[in-house]
């Protein structure tokens, strides 16, 4: 053992090489991405597999099959991805694995980075799958080595769901030397049709086993230590809580000075009922504090009922505890104030501040996505348009004074969207926006069903050869694996000629005048067609000479900024000038200069 | 109990790395260290924060309002946003270089981060100020904010090192040629 500080998400992915982990796949999302990236950096001998797949369901898929060959494996995905791989995952729960499989999704409460809000507790009770829920980054460290032991004993995959607060909050913990590592052999594939094969007759077998191992799993979790309970027989009232809010309870109740009894739950499904019960015993009052759905609220309630207990649960239901958004340490201070009848803490408060400004994030400068957006939008102006988005950094298209998405749902979801407008309403000019990572993700389908079904629309790819939201991790397109190998691109034009699109155009945005005159070009045909922007991620590239105001040219008429709404550009003294900090050169605003006063930039000399 | 640090300003000014490096510090003295921090969507220009606590006795990564023993910020205005956080008394260390948002140019509104100082002397009789343009000017790199912010930081005493522990890291951790340009901003109005 020795001592290191690690990010949470650092910790999991150490914690599951240190249980023997074989393999590791995923596809980026905020908060789980730096998982699987800790992993890659630990490969230095390539003793794991590891690999950003194309979607969390190729992701999940292929950690099965090397789990059937008694592989330890991991998958790692945020919430939502887990609705992409819950197609293979919901069968796997019938099949089960040979070697241990931990499909770590990280859940958003708030949310800070997600469409959603969804709880991934909720989805393994639904998924009837084992679910971890870590509260710290030393317990999930231990936890993630726990939970591949509970999965290989089981022969099935479980769930791993830290929350954002754990998986970016950064700790000094205890972890284990190398030589302390569990080392797992693979024995390989054993084939067995009647295991590996999903048929009815084997999943009503299946069924009938999973109800009864989790009535098992229960009775077992409830005496692991994982939900564990302090000064329990202390009063009549109590707390039950889980993850990081276990940490705010901790906190406000040293805050408030107040002993009460707290649970915290590890294993929220199945639900240590035989755990639950010893705690409820002789409580009249129960505060359940949790964050994103009531999951722990629901089953005390249920408990009370089948067990003829008393006692009142409070919680998210009652309005104790906010419907949704994240707690923080504040709120559940206030509500377990409330439910112990106590006063907060006075404190002074400050006279009311200044306006300050709002920062919303915005496309950095010298963001590519700018140009191809202007660029579309000027050569639409004054078309009946519609500009569907997707997910990615391009999202950030929806700001002013771009304003250029008008629809954003979910991965890929673009291209079907802009296909049903088009079907309802065939005089406008359907647009739809995806990144090159999200292209590959889930569009390409998208694309082919748009081409077979007739689909009359424009495909604009935005081409920054990088996963660029969640931090630059390669895909097809860039030629590079998670295990250093130099690879083939798969070009995004050729997979768009092989499905069909006969109009393919690439052309770099920030020649604003050649993407101009493309857009209107390819637009202007009938059936799907495609413009690729291709220009690098700004983050990427060593940046240009920046751009220079010539104060003597410029008439103050505002446009670069009114128009671009670049960070790089500022106002200083009722007149816009760069920032040079911030400008990467790219040569955009020159561009939309009338009065030829911007230079510098990718244009100089 | 921990000492409670908060590190604020806007995504890109260095901030992690300034974190990083008091974890570290407060680790090689043999301090329990933990800390949240900002990632994601809202580092692109957005408001970015960093919480640590150092020392025995802290179950969360963050803390709650009127807790942090200092604050240090990296713009007036992100000094303000935070301002709740911090303890009566707590000391403030502010850069002085306000950083307009995109959306203050937009509006044409005039930010300049005068009326965010002023009201921080108003609340405040442990404010700090560093002119970090100056600074950043003086010991000759742009990129010199965070050692220079950190610098001033461990001299205000509340951080339970001193400027040579932090020195020692630093010069394990930043590439070789940019050692003594960070060491002069460490050292930077000493």
């Amino acid at each position: 053992m020795h001592k290191e500080f690690l990010m949470g998400n650092a910790a999991i992915a150490r914690g599951a090489i240190a249980a023997g982990l074989n393999c590791v796949s995923g596809y980026p999302g905020t908060p789980s991405t730096e998982v699987l990236e800790t992993a890659a950096k630990f490969n230095t001998d390539g003793r794991l597999y590891v690999e950003w797949s194309v979607n969390e369901k190729a992701a999940l898929e292929l950690a099965a099959g090397a789990a059937y060959c008694g592989a330890r494996t991991m998958v790692t995905m945020k919430q939502v991805g887990l609705n992409v791989a819950s197609d293979p995952l919901m069968s796997l729960a019938y099949i089960g694995v040979k070697g241990g499989m931990v499909v770590l999704v990280a859940d958003d409460p708030g949310p800070i980075s997600s469409q959603t809000e969804q709880d991934t507790r909720t989805f393994a009770a639904y998924s009837k799958l084992p679910c971890f829920d870590p509260s710290s980054v030393q317990e999930a460290y231990e936890m993630i080595q726990q939970a591949f032991e509970l999965s290989e004993k089981y022969h099935t995959p479980v769930l791993f769901r830290p929350t954002t607060r754990v998986c970016h909050g950064y700790a000094s913990i205890d972890v284990r030397d190398e030589e302390e590592y569990v080392v797992n052999k693979p024995e390989g594939f054993r084939r067995d049709p009647s295991k590996w094969v999903i048929f009815p007759r084997l999943s009503f077998r299946a069924h009938t086993e999973i109800e009864r191992r989790n009535a098992e799993l229960s009775a077992v979790l409830s005496e692991s230590g994982l939900n564990p309970a302090e000064n329990s027989s202390a009063g009549k009232k109590g707390i039950v809580t889980h993850g990081i809010s276990y940490t705010y309870v901790k906190e406000a109740l040293a805050a408030l000075g107040c002993e009460l009894p707290v649970l915290k739950i590890g294993t929220p499904f199945p639900f240590p009922e035989q755990a639950a019960l010893q705690f409820l015993a002789g409580k009249d009052e129960i505060l359940c504090v949790e964050e994103l759905d009531p999951v722990i609220e629901r089953e005390l309630t249920f408990i009370c009922g089948k067990h003829h207990l008393s006692a009142n649960i409070f919680g998210k239901l009652t309005g104790n505890i906010a419907a949704a958004g994240e707690n923080t340490i504040a709120s559940v201070t206030k509500a377990v104030a409330e439910f112990a009848g106590l006063d907060l803490p006075e404190r002074e408060v400050p006279s009311e501040p200044p306006k300050l400004p709002v920062r919303p994030p915005v496309l950095c400068a010298g963001c590519p996505h700018r140009a191809s957006f202007f660029a579309v939008k000027t050569a639409m102006q004054g078309k009946k348009s519609v500009f569907c988005g997707d997910i990615g950094c391009y999202t950030l298209g929806n700001a002013m004074p771009l304003d250029m998405v008008d629809t954003c749902l979910c991965m890929g979801a673009g291209v079907n969207i802009t296909q049903g407008i088009g079907k309802v309403e065939p005089d406008t000019n359907c647009f739809a926006f995806v990144g090159d990572s999200t292209f590959f993700a889930s569009a390409i389908t998208g694309a082919v069903n748009a081409v077979y079904n007739q689909a009359d629309m424009t495909l604009v790819i935005l081409d920054n050869s990088t996963t660029a939201m969640t931090g630059h991790q390669p895909h097809p397109g860039t030629g590079k694996t998670m295990m250093g190998q130099v690879v083939d691109k798969v070009s995004i034009e050729s997979v768009l000629r092989g499905v069909g699109v006969k109009t393919v155009e690439t052309v770099d945005p920030l020649d604003l005048k050649a993407a101009v005159d493309c857009v209107k070009r390819v637009s202007a045909e009938k059936g799907v067609k495609a413009i690729i922007f291709k220009s690098p991620c700004a983050v990427l590239i060593k940046s240009g000479k920046p751009a220079y105001i010539d104060p003597d040219k410029c008439r103050n008429c505002k446009r670069c900024v009114k128009l671009l709404g670049c960070p790089g550009i500022v106002m200083r003294d009722g007149r816009p000038v760069i920032e040079n900090s911030l400008c990467t050169g790219c040569g955009l605003c020159s561009q939309v200069c009338p009065f030829d006063a911007i230079g510098g930039g990718r244009n100089a000399d | 109990m921990p000492t409670n640090i908060l590190i604020c300003g806007v995504g890109g000014q260095g901030i992690v790395l300034t974190s990083k490096l008091i974890a570290a510090a407060a680790m090689a003295a043999g301090m329990e260290v933990k800390s949240a921090e900002t990632i994601g969507m809202a580092q692109k220009g957005g408001s970015v924060f960093s919480f640590l606590r150092v020392g025995d006795g802290a179950y969360c990564p963050m803390f709650g309002e009127g807790c942090a023993d200092i604050l240090i910020a990296f713009e007036p205005a992100e000094a303000v946003r935070m301002l709740p956080y911090l303890k009566k008394d707590g000391s403030i260390i502010v850069n002085t270089h306000a950083i307009m948002p995109v959306t203050a140019a937009l509006g044409g509104s005039d930010y300049t981060g005068k009326e965010m100082l002023g009201y921080l002397a108003e609340q405040s009789d442990n404010v700090e100020l560093v002119d970090g343009e100056k600074a950043c000017a003086e010991v000759g790199s742009p990129r010199a904010l965070n050692m220079i912010m950190l610098g001033a930081a461990v001299r205000s005493g509340v951080l339970p090192f001193g400027i040579e522990d932090v020195e020692d890291i630093m010069k394990k951790t930043v590439k070789p040629q940019f050692v003594e340009m960070n060491s002069r901003a460490l050292r930077y109005g000493e």
